[in-house]
């Protein structure tokens, strides 16, 4: 166990606990909007900023890619930090203005657009935090989809903004999304997301569209189980 | 060789020479650019299939890399610096001048593909400045009068061929 001091509250938790983890478990609150459970953390969207003081050294980092250590003490709302937090808020407001979690997250930390930042307009809603590109790598498995060009020109999509023939048109991506960028419209027996268009598989029993065809096929083909198993909906199974 | 068969053929070569190693992408890119002055889509298409990377990944490492061009480019590659030094002195009348010489815009070719154009900050010869680099060389303290010169140069040569 290691034992450290968050906002004056001594706590102990297991070696190898991230700070954000720590803090939430005492419960204090943190706002994050990258950090997802299903895929590894990239420390992109650098809201969940703390300051930590180590002997007499202070600092500022990512809670949610900082270990917990020993003796720690660690502040979640000195001046220093809600600063940081809130410069960190008003960039992202001014890359995405239109986003309606990133409103509803400024208004909760007080952040007004910025004059000073002009507003971006050809971002969408995308704060570049690869938690989409990460759970099509690390837990689907088909890596259709990267985060292209470099510096303001970056943008999420699939190499050349062509169809991607690996995809499977789960809408994994548009699940771990913060920020509800990624498009995915569904109607009646098809699907639509990056620019392709999905067969949907009704269901055996309920006759519902569940799933994409070829995500079953992705499915069957990695687990060994036969198609036909497969086109029942989770409910009626 | 059909133009399909030799990109497969030719990015099949050269991620055989790195040992198939998924570590040595940007060598394989280089090498692939170097063959045909661009990145085509079919190369690197084969060329990640062959090391094992996802296309999407290759394609990230292809459009990070100010190097790396997805656009086919001419014969000869004329890039202006446009770093401090040779901005001070004049590098912008010289991308003027050669704009207007070649009659493109950074990041064009010109319709018979015998140049293309680009900008560059800084190529670490500020002292010769304004530098200009066509290919491999380097062309210092250059002006319009030079302009004329070393591209009239590489036009006749490619007339003589
Ligand atoms: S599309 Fe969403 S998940 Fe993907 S990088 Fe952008 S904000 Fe992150
Ligand atoms: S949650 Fe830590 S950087 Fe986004
Ligand atoms: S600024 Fe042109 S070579 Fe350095």
């Amino acid at each position: 166990m290691v034992n450290l001091t968050v906002d004056g509250k001594n706590i102990s938790v297991s070696e190898g606990t991230m700070l954000l983890e720590a803090i939430r478990g005492a419960g204090i609150s943190i706002p994050t909007l990258c950090a997802h459970e299903a895929v590894s953390r990239s420390g992109a969207c650098r809201l969940c900023v703390v300051e930590i003081k180590k002997g007499t050294r202070t600092r500022i980092v990512t809670s949610c890619l900082y270990a917990a250590e020993e003796g720690l003490i660690v502040d979640t709302k000195s001046e220093r930090v809600l600063n940081v937090r809130r410069l960190v808020m008003e960039l992202l407001l001014a890359r995405c203005p239109e986003s309606d979690v990133l409103k509803k997250l400024a208004q909760e930390l007080g952040v007004e657009p910025q004059a000073r930042f002009v507003a971006d307009t050809d971002k969408g809603k995308c704060i570049l935090c690869r938690s989409c590109v990460r759970v099509c790598e690390e837990v689907v498995g088909v890596s259709a989809i990267g985060l292209f060009a470099r510096g303001s020109h970056k943008t999420v999509g699939t190499a050349y903004n062509e169809k991607s023939d690996v995809c499977i048109g789960c809408g994994a991506c548009v699940y771990v999304c913060p920020t509800g960028h990624i498009e995915m419209i569904s109607t009646g027996d098809k699907r639509k997301i990056w620019g392709r268009t999905f067969k949907m598989q009704p269901c055996d029993k309920c006759g519902k569209y569940f799933a994409p065809v070829d995500q079953l096929k992705f499915i069957s083909k990695k687990t060994g189980v036969p198609l036909s198993e497969l086109t029942v909906c989770t409910e009626c199974r | 060789m059909t133009k399909a068969s030799n990109i497969a053929a030719t990015t099949k070569t050269i991620v055989k020479k790195h040992g198939r190693d998924k570590s040595a992408l940007i060598a394989v890119l280089q090498d692939i650019q170097e063959a045909f002055n661009y990145l085509p889509k079919d190369a690197l298409k084969a060329a990640g299939k062959s090391l094992g990377i996802p296309f999407s990944r290759v394609y990230e490492v292809a459009t990070f890399y100010n190097a790396f061009s997805l656009k086919p480019r001419g014969e000869h590659i004329v890039k202006i610096c446009m770093g401090t030094a040779c901005h001070v002195r004049g590098a912008a009348a010289i991308q003027d001048k050669m704009e207007r010489t070649l009659c493109i815009k950074p990041g064009e070719t010109t319709p018979d593909n015998k140049f293309s154009l680009e900008t560059v900050n800084c190529v670490g010869a500020c002292a010769l400045g304004p530098v200009v680099v066509i290919d491999t060389e380097y062309h210092g303290q250059v002006t319009m009068n030079k302009v004329d010169k070393i591209i009239g140069k590489l036009k006749e040569e490619g007339a003589q061929q």
